[in-house]
């Protein structure tokens, strides 16, 4: 699909053909002897207001994307249009900038709070970062914060290890809010937690988007998770994004055999309910060499003879639904 | 907003929002933490009587250190020289304090001085990467390849030995192991959740490297810089025990334990030996205990 198609005002985030490798080094002089293709080619776009989920095994790609679009990594090729913007490129003072309408929840909320500071610093360091708040006014703030994401107010003078996974996490969505971000990208921000405290995260970062007019790009693995988060959902594999769709139509009729696979392996609460799974054969291949053609297609069970030659496009194929596979 | 009922909330004043505002709370747990391990307050005790009394030398010792007395000499403890004579007759107890202010200057003056250079180009290394960790590290390994004590012997021949020039050369011979230590810190903190959230909320470089990674690298720092005030004393007694650091009539409890090398003394006289040896191991096993000490006081991952 072309890319002009994409430009609409209505779009926060528009990825187009972004990759981002690492580069293999080694040999004596450290050169560089190949690339891992940790995103290969994605394009796609988030609506203002809307979440999109992003799913895939482990090691597809996911998590690369989030952090290529927050900038904590270089993009190798590709743009990401913020707001019609190009900040693929920026650096220094117009990266700075851009840093307070994207934010990150981070997966590890354990790793993600500095335990040398106090609750009060770290959700008020990205405000004392980009404004000369009076400390009255700082500390109001950050206690409105802690209110708004469920923390009592005494938690600023705490230190993160006082606090349970959940609560931790509710630190880190509160200092991704300070900023009053405009793109929250949630890098699993729940895979961390416990099952019984994931749901209340969940629901948290669903009313705080209400609230704060929050678009979210939701990683996750978890497919009932981001079945309950997101209005849209990529699928990703091995870099590349096989399958994009609304909730309902990705759920209800998956296109690529890839999401067909993945949808058919969540558990279903329901024992007469008869399962069909659809059992992948073999691993996944190294990014670091990748197969021609579609990526998918040594563990596809229907892969055709041009499935090994020519990669797929996304390709539109109802309404919202675009897919990447020779098969439609 | 205000919230009566808040846990420790014993000591401080309150803001606005009824909310415990002393900010020394962090140093309150570690204090705790600390005094709670026996072994690292007998050190610390124990130290602080040691620095007190070199800093004090002068008031309280009972003679010159340097005055000699022939017909006193290699007196055994009494009541007029506490801790007996050496083969001068110069007072021990007054050589052991003279001695102290020196093995403790030059044991802190170079750990302070290496600390800091090793803690800078390990920071910078550790954080930047490429090229420049290379060159640093490179360097590193030259100095550390080169046997410590003949460049400590070959450089203390060329200068002329003195406290100040020890104390220079300790602190640019020591720097590389804190270095390294630095750099490791630092290349695994770098890379955690908590460093990439500091990017992501705008915190400029510099504010990450020294209040984000840096705090969370001081425990190691501290412990290792306890460790080498200790190593350093030893090695500072050792030269001097060669000849080769403090000379006399200076007295450190190097040149002192030299002083007593001869097997009369050592036979007859095992008391002169007994005082600058016991100092010197009494004090670098001190400063081990409050380096483990600090360490767990630091790490606020270590509950009480």
């Amino acid at each position: 699909m072309s890319n002009t198609t994409l430009i609409d005002n209505e779009n926060l985030l528009e990825i187009r053909n972004l990759k981002t490798y690492y580069p293999v080094k080694g040999g004596f002089f450290r050169r560089t002897i190949g690339n891992v293709k940790a995103v290969d080619d994605v394009s796609f776009e988030i609506k203002k207001g809307e979440t999109l989920g992003l799913v895939g095994e482990s090691g597809c790609g996911k998590s690369t994307t989030g952090r290529t679009i927050i900038r904590l990594l270089n993009a190798t090729d590709g743009e990401i249009l913020f707001e019609g913007k190009d900040i693929t490129k920026l650096r220094g003072k117009t990266l700075q900038a851009i840093r307070q309408d994207i934010q990150m929840v981070f997966q590890d909320p354990y790793a993600s709070l500095n335990p040398m500071q106090m609750v009060g610093d770290i959700v008020s360091e990205p405000i004392r970062n980009f404004k000369n708040v009076s400390m009255n006014d700082l500390k109001d703030e950050v206690m409105d914060l802690l209110t708004k994401v469920g923390l009592p107010e005494d938690a600023y003078y705490k230190y993160a290890h006082e606090f349970s996974g959940g609560q931790r996490q509710r630190i880190g969505i509160a200092r991704a809010l300070a900023l009053r971000p405009k793109l929250i990208i949630a890098d699993e921000p729940v895979s961390a937690l416990d099952v019984s405290v994931q749901s209340q995260v969940l629901n948290l970062l669903k009313q705080l988007q209400k609230e704060f007019d929050l678009t979210f790009l939701f990683i996750a693995h978890d497919l009932s998770v981001v079945k309950h988060m997101s209005d849209r959902i990529g699928v990703m594999y091995l870099g590349n994004m096989v399958e994009i769709a609304e909730r309902n139509s990705m759920y209800a009729e998956p296109l690529h055999p890839y999401t067909q696979a993945l949808i058919s392996a969540i558990p279903m609460p329901d024992p007469r309910r008869k399962k069909e799974r659809i059992v992948l054969e073999g691993d996944v291949p190294s990014p670091l060499n990748p197969p021609t053609g579609c990526p998918f297609h040594p563990r596809c069970p229907a892969a055709m003879a041009e499935c090994s030659q020519v990669k797929s496009a996304l390709k539109e194929v109802k309404p919202g639904h675009r897919v990447a596979c020779h098969l439609y | 907003m205000a919230n009566p009922n808040l846990a420790g909330n014993t000591s401080g004043s309150l803001d606005v929002h009824g909310i415990n505002t002393s900010r020394d709370t962090m140093l309150g747990i570690m204090a705790r933490k600390f005094f709670k391990n026996k072994l690292a307050v007998f050190g610390g005790v124990f130290l602080i009587v040691i620095i007190t009394a070199a800093i004090l030398a002068p008031v309280i010792a009972p003679y010159s250190p340097s005055k000699q007395n022939l017909l006193l000499k290699l007196q055994p403890p009494n009541s007029e020289h506490w801790l007996g004579t050496d083969r001068f007759g110069r007072d021990v107890f007054s050589r052991l304090l003279y001695g102290a202010r020196i093995s403790l200057l030059v044991g802190f003056a170079s750990v302070l001085g290496s600390i800091t250079i090793g803690t800078f180009l390990g920071a910078v290394a550790g954080y930047v990467g490429g090229i420049v960790d290379a060159m640093i590290m490179r360097f590193v390994d030259v100095i550390l390849s080169i046997p410590s004590i003949f460049l400590l012997i070959t450089l203390v021949t060329i200068f002329k030995p003195g406290v100040d020039k020890l104390i220079l050369i300790f602190a640019l011979l020591g720097w590389t192991t804190t270095a390294r230590l630095v750099r490791g810190e630092f290349l695994s903190l770098r890379t955690r959740e908590f460093v990439l959230a500091s990017k992501t909320i705008g915190t400029k470089t510099m504010t990450i490297i020294f209040s984000h990674i840096l705090p969370n690298a001081m425990g190691p720092i501290i412990v290792s810089a306890t460790l080498a005030v200790g190593y350093v004393i030893l090695a500072e007694s050792g030269l001097s025990y060669l000849g080769l650091g403090i000379q006399p009539p200076h007295a450190s409890w190097g040149n002192m334990l030299q002083d007593a090398q001869n097997f009369t003394i050592l036979l007859k006289s095992w008391w002169y030996p007994l005082a600058p040896g016991l100092m010197i191991l009494m004090t670098v096993i001190c400063f081990n205990f409050v380096g483990d000490g600090l360490r767990d006081a630091l790490d606020p991952k270590i509950n009480e």
